[in-house]
């Protein structure tokens, strides 16, 4: 069957772009649960960043601008988030639900306001939309913060916060101003993933438009066991499999047509098989969670 | 005693408000006002009445399906006279608080229940579907067009048997590439998937595609409009939306069904049962406008408009998926 084929360059395009939010999203999680906050809120900065970077990029005609813009949004509204869990030690757990759910309420709050619908925003046109550069961005943000990780003084910083906070706390630095800036990071690098899906993988925001991709990319991020460069590949495997539904949807493999819903809990199966660890010990921060 | 006046003084006023303006409360589906398709039609509908008619408009949209019968049953609550609810989903919620509340009206689009106080609207989606499959087959070069579904339910799978059915009647050698977004509502909002599975479908060689996805088929127009080929829009008429890479859109007239129901209940003709739109009546029909004047030549609606009447005469059978199953 030439539809099935694999190793074509369609293909792997079609991987490329459906990974690239999970890309963003995925090392964002990577950078606050490295430093020892669980983020269960992606989804909701995914969600700030695709519905900024929309509103930008209608209201400045430029979809450069939108994506930086929704850098800056996320980490604006990650201050919020490091308010609750970092300052007032609230349960990262519950903070994050909370926080997704905000975020899916806040915005049809100002779609109404701004162009009077009820969470969606105009649409960009064609040539204003961005296109594989947003992927290679992704793909320099993952060596970025390996670089950081592995190189930097920030990068053990973080490290210690989530693997031994008393011993970052002895040397004189502040746990918490630590913890304050990851979440910074984290916020505005998983808006650039919820900004890659409005400006990239579609034209516009539409009302829940991640659809769980934020909680994929934590799903991601386990499969790498918390390392920028294997949770990049865990990244690519979703996204592997979401391209393969997508191109085996109604295609006879040997004369028998595979069940649309089978094929569709592929990656949620494969999310379970991993969660439940059979792909070897899973390697948290130490102190994740813990305060 | 005074109590007594002022409740009585409180009584005559709500009495009054409610015989001024008949209240209707409008649920929607979770794709939402804006999804220039499903919704949108019911909205349009339902703000006409308010304009045409002075009724009390509110409307409300389902965030998740569990919240439906909420929403319904705080309608009728305040009282509302009639409460429509947009989109199969909203069946169970309907029959549930219409049982509880016999003196509310309630209708409901794409779901049918029976009951005293209801009235379902019906659409036959798939005599539609079948002049749009035969449409897309005479603009193939290809001789393959596509299908993408939002929800993979039997609404959503007639659209699919009646286009085939039309691309089948134009050419039996033609060949039908399905796709379906997902399984669950999230495939009303998923534009990003809608688009990956057009240009899937558009690298296999297809050259039209027919969408019914709600506020996904977006993500099909911006996938047609880079690779300058063909969609076709449904329930709304999107031809608006991308103009030269939109062939035509399968209308279903959600508004007039919403429209004419409000009209009746207002001249004090409602009635429950099923009200079934067709395409007789134009509740079912192909948009033609300014917008796809260049794509559809007169020839073209010509040969159309034919093969409409051959439906209506019953010549030409249009396959339903509803019918199909019970067999």
């Amino acid at each position: 069957m030439s539809e099935i084929d694999i190793l074509s360059l369609s293909f792997i395009l079609s991987v490329l772009r459906v990974s690239t939010p999970l890309i963003f999203a995925a090392q964002a999680g990577l950078l606050s649960e490295k430093s020892g906050v669980v983020q269960i809120a992606l989804e909701g900065f995914m969600l700030v960043g695709a519905f900024s970077a929309a509103v930008f990029a209608h209201y400045t005609k430029s979809s450069h601008l939108g994506f930086l813009m929704a850098f800056g949004c996320g980490a604006v509204f990650s201050l919020l988030f490091s308010l609750l869990v970092v300052r007032f030690k609230t349960d990262a757990i519950v903070a994050g639900t909370g926080f997704n759910f905000l975020m899916a309420g806040l915005i049809p709050f100002l779609t109404k306001f701004l162009f009077n619908s009820t969470g969606s925003t105009p649409s960009i046109p064609v040539e204003q939309r961005l296109s594989f550069e947003v992927t290679v961005f992704a793909i320099l943000v993952v060596f970025a913060i390996y670089a950081m990780m592995t190189k930097t003084r920030w990068g053990y910083w973080i490290q210690f916060a989530g693997e031994y906070p008393d011993g970052l706390t002895a040397c004189g630095v502040s746990v918490n101003k630590v913890r304050w800036v990851s979440i910074l990071l984290c916020g505005g690098i998983a808006a650039l993933g919820g900004a890659s899906l409005s400006l990239f993988l579609s034209s516009a925001y539409s009302p829940l438009m991640t659809g769980g991709r934020g909680f994929i990319a934590l799903s991601a991020l386990i499969l790498g066991k918390w390392k920028p460069v294997p949770t990049l590949i865990g990244c690519l495997v979703f996204g592997t499999f979401e391209a393969l539904q997508i191109r085996l949807q109604g295609v006879p493999i040997n004369g028998v047509v595979i069940p649309v819903q089978w094929i569709q809990i592929l990656p949620y199966v494969l999310t379970i098989i991993l969660l439940a660890g059979f792909f070897g010990r899973s390697q948290a921060p130490a102190y994740l969670g813990k305060r | 005693m005074l109590i007594k006046n002022i409740l009585i003084l409180f009584l005559v006023a709500c009495v009054g408000q409610s015989a001024e303006k008949l209240k209707i409360g409008l649920v929607l589906d979770k794709g939402g006002k804006e999804d220039k398709s499903f919704n949108s039609a019911a909205y349009q509908g339902a703000t006409l009445a308010e304009k045409e008619l002075g009724i009390e408009l509110k409307y409300v949209e389902a965030t998740d399906v569990n919240s439906i019968e909420n929403l319904h049953r705080q309608f009728a609550k305040k009282k509302f006279d009639l409460i429509i609810g947009i989109g199969f989903a909203q069946q169970e919620a309907v029959k549930k608080v219409a049982a509880q509340n016999p003196d509310v009206k309630f209708a409901i689009v794409d779901g049918e229940v029976s009951a005293a106080n209801v009235r379902s609207l019906l659409f036959e989606e798939h005599q539609g579907s079948f002049l749009a499959g035969y449409l897309a087959a005479m603009k193939s070069k290809t001789k393959k067009v596509g299908y993408i579904g939002g929800m993979d339910i039997p609404m959503i799978r007639r659209f699919a048997t009646g286009y085939s059915a039309g691309v089948k009647h134009f050419d039996k050698s033609f060949t039908i590439v399905e796709n379906y977004i997902g399984i669950t509502a999230d495939s009303w909002n998923n534009p990003a998937k809608a688009k990956e599975l057009a240009l899937n479908q558009y690298q296999q060689g297809v050259d039209v595609i027919f969408v019914a996805a709600g506020a996904s088929g977006s993500g099909v127009f911006d996938a047609a409009e880079e690779k300058k080929h063909l969609a076709i829009g449904v329930d709304s008429n999107q031809n608006w939306m991308k103009p030269g890479f939109i062939l035509t859109s399968m209308l279903k007239r959600v508004d007039t069904a919403v429209y004419t129901t409000i009209k009746d209940l207002q001249n004090g003709q409602f009635t429950s049962g099923v009200v079934r739109y067709g395409l007789k009546d134009k509740g079912v029909d192909l948009a033609m406008d300014k917008h796809n004047e260049k794509l559809v030549s007169a020839d073209d609606i010509k040969k159309l408009e034919k093969i409409k009447t051959d439906i209506i005469a019953q010549k030409i059978t249009v396959p339903d998926f509803y019918l199909q199953k019970k067999k």
